[in-house]
């Protein structure tokens, strides 16, 4: 995009000059020359009384739907399986690529992935694309995002998806990098404008204190990370056909300059908190380590997860990777029971879209209430263990 | 070792609102505090510049406003620090903020390592840190927690993942983005408070710098943000107070009704 002056038509009067707001704009000789200062905020366009300047796109910023074709799932595997969330993508994708009646194509990376990749169709998927290679079992950034940008030069869609997970908040950004197109973190809402036909992307910012739909008008293809269990998971229908494609790519040409030592595993927890759909969550209330154990009877009990705020892990109660919060982890299961939690404004922006949330705690003041489904004011002590007993009877 | 972190200043959360008739955000009177999670970038960076008696330098685009951040910056260490501000780069998306520091980082020159913070909380993208590694064509390794190892060579960290950690070794230079788990960041001491404030901070503009001037701010975003508004509140909830046994019978009641359990 740039201002250009047609200086056969170009009389120098100077009106151009005194309507910049940026003083980019200078008379030389009898024409007027646009200097770097400007932005292109096109203010001088309307006062030319000689339609002497023009607004230019460049080629590459129009793009016509015609070349561009397709919604785009990344579904990634850890440790050889499928993750949830490009289950729920399938479900989203489905909808998007309806709207514009185009195909819906997963895209996995892995090794050995043939039959779990096949199993993506009856989710939804015309297409499956599988890149099956040893070198993919492990995430780096590097190959990842470089076999990426290959199939997309190869197939150019106009919508690509995957999870805001640890992978693809990761490797996303660095092919939206190289491909000079805009991308959208941590999407809670995804449709089509039915008139322009291009992807609206709403999601949380400040914390979740406010909401932004983002659009990405001029590049393909449109780029969005998506938020776990935001998406609902479909209904797999096994007489749904497809095509499935085991792609060649040549890995030699692929670069990773990272190399993968070894996988430590968090021994801690079963199921983990951003895949949960309960979170069992304590704070300062909890007042030792120990009594975390109360929380992992009930989150046992509930085939959940435990998490903690950040003056728990602070105090060394439970690592960090249980930290819900600001700067910790944001989750959104289906129910989260913040136990012992006064509710502080960094607490909240981590679990505040979760479906359900329960509190307990014995001030009644505590701002944990105020966003609560149910809240139990009382002795946590007694509470959850009332709590327990009356779950192992129901 | 030479060591830049990029830091970005953002308003302290909790105190934003909308404002509901125009739908932009009230910024007045809500303090600036350097990103929370930058703090652990600019820690991390002054410890491994002490152990390898390097320089560190913290940079930041924005508004000349964020001269107060990058002086906090200097009274915990730092030993330079660039402001690169400018009209023309504001309204950037990632894209744009990464490239515009991209071409001050390249101005800069010589660097072994970036860090910067996992996500900042205003945005919360997380995506500047990436999109910046591959602009300036480095690896990168996210969400570190921990540097095991690191010479003018290599460096070998544990990235943290939702199910453990991948432990990763990646050739120098590179840039990490970091998490609180990484370290305590620590206090300023009262001669870097006073070093600050005697400091030059170097401020860069556009013309400073050899982009294409098409590529900042709000022309070279790809991402345009075309409505803002405030989520619905979440329905008023049951506070229930009493006899613990009541309370508890009355909590599963619920549960059982919305087929939770
Ligand atoms: C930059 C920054 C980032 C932050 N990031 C995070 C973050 O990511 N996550 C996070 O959680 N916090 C974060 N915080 C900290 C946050 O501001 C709060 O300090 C923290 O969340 C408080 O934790 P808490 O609720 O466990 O403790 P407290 O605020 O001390 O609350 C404990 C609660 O337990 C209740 N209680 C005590 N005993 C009992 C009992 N027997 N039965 C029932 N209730 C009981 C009390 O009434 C109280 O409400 C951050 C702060 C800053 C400045
Ligand atoms: N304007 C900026 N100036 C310098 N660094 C930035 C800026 N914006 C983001 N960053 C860096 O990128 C990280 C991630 O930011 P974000 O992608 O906005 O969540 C931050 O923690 C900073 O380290």
């Amino acid at each position: 995009m740039h201002i250009e002056i047609r200086k056969e038509k170009c009389t120098g009067c100077g009106a151009c000059v005194s309507a910049c707001p940026y003083g980019a704009i200078a008379i030389e000789g009898d024409a007027a020359r646009i200097g770097n200062e400007c932005t292109v905020c096109r203010a001088c366009i309307d006062v030319c009384p000689e339609e002497a300047i023009l607004f230019v796109r460049e080629n590459a910023e129009e793009i016509s739907r015609g070349e561009h074709r397709g919604v785009w799932v990344f579904v990634e595997q850890r440790h050889g399986d499928l993750a949830e969330v490009g289950y729920e993508l399938l479900g989203a994708g489905r909808q998007l690529a309806d709207r514009l009646n185009t195909e819906l194509c997963a895209v996995v990376f892995g090794n050995g992935l043939e039959e779990k990749a096949k199993g993506l169709i009856p989710y939804g998927a015309d297409k499956v694309l599988l890149v099956d290679k040893q070198e993919l079992d492990q995430f780096h950034d590097d190959l990842y995002s470089s076999v990426l940008l290959d199939l997309i030069e190869n197939h150019q869609p106009e919508i690509l998806i995957g999870g805001a997970t640890s992978i693809g908040r990761s490797f996303f950004p660095r092919v939206a990098a190289k491909l000079k197109t805009g991308l959208t973190a941590d999407c809670t809402g995804l449709d089509i404008d039915p008139e322009k036909q291009i992807l609206l992307q709403t999601r949380p910012a400040f914390g979740g204190n406010i909401m932004a739909t983002i659009v990405c008008p001029k590049s393909r293809p449109q780029m969005a990370t998506v938020r776990h269990k935001v998406m609902k998971k479909p209904m797999p229908d096994n007489a749904r056909r497809g095509e499935f494609k085991n792609v060649k790519v040549d890995m030699g040409k692929m670069m990773c300059r990272t190399r993968f030592i070894e996988f430590v595993k968090d021994v801690s927890e079963k199921v983990n908190l951003t895949d949960a759909d309960i979170i069992v969550s304590g704070g300062r209330g909890l007042q030792k380590p120990e009594n975390f154990a109360l929380l992992r009877q009930l989150a046992d009990l509930l085939k959940g997860a435990v998490g903690a705020s950040r003056a728990a892990v602070d105090a060394d109660w439970i690592p960090y990777s249980h930290q819900v919060g600001q700067t910790g982890k944001t989750v959104c299961p289906k129910v989260y029971i913040a136990c012992g939690i006064s509710g502080a404004i960094q607490h909240l922006v981590g679990m505040q879209s979760s479906g359900m949330i329960i509190a307990i705690n014995k001030d009644p003041e505590a701002p944990i209430f105020k966003i609560a489904n149910y809240g139990l004011v009382g002795d946590l002590f007694e509470i959850i263990p009332a709590l327990i007993k009356e779950l192992k009877q129901a | 070792m030479e060591i830049i972190v990029c830091i970005k200043q953002v308003p302290e959360t909790g105190n934003i609102k909308i404002n509901p008739q125009t739908n932009t955000l009230i910024r007045e009177g809500v303090p600036s505090i350097i990103n929370p999670m930058d703090m652990y970038a600019i820690e991390e960076g002054l410890r491994i510049k002490e152990k390898s008696s390097g320089r560190m330098t913290v940079i930041t685009m924005g508004p000349p406003q964020a001269d107060a951040a990058l002086r906090e910056s200097i009274s915990l260490g730092a030993d330079d620090a660039i402001l690169i501000s400018d009209k023309r780069f504001s309204g950037a998306d990632t894209w744009a903020t990464a490239y515009t520091l991209a071409q001050a980082i390249k101005k800069i020159g010589h660097y072994d390592l970036i860090l910067c913070g996992k996500q900042a909380i205003d945005g919360d993208t997380a995506q500047v840190g990436p999109e910046l590694a591959e602009m300036l064509g480095i690896p990168i390794a996210t969400y570190v927690r921990k540097i095991e190892e690191i010479d003018n060579e290599h460096i070998r960290v544990h990235r943290m993942m939702e199910d453990g950690y991948d432990v990763i070794d990646t050739p120098m230079p590179a840039l990490l983005t970091v998490v609180k788990e990484i370290n305590i960041p620590r206090l300023p001491s009262l001669k870097g408070k006073m070093k600050a404030r005697k400091a030059e901070i170097t401020v860069w503009t556009a013309d400073d710098l050899n982009g294409e001037p098409s590529f900042y701010g709000l022309q070279g975003s790809p991402t345009w943000v075309v409505k803002i508004f405030s989520p619905d509140p979440r329905p008023s909830g049951r506070i229930l107070t009493g006899k613990t046994s009541e309370m508890v019978a009355e909590l599963v009641k619920g549960l059982k009704e919305t087929k939770i359990i």
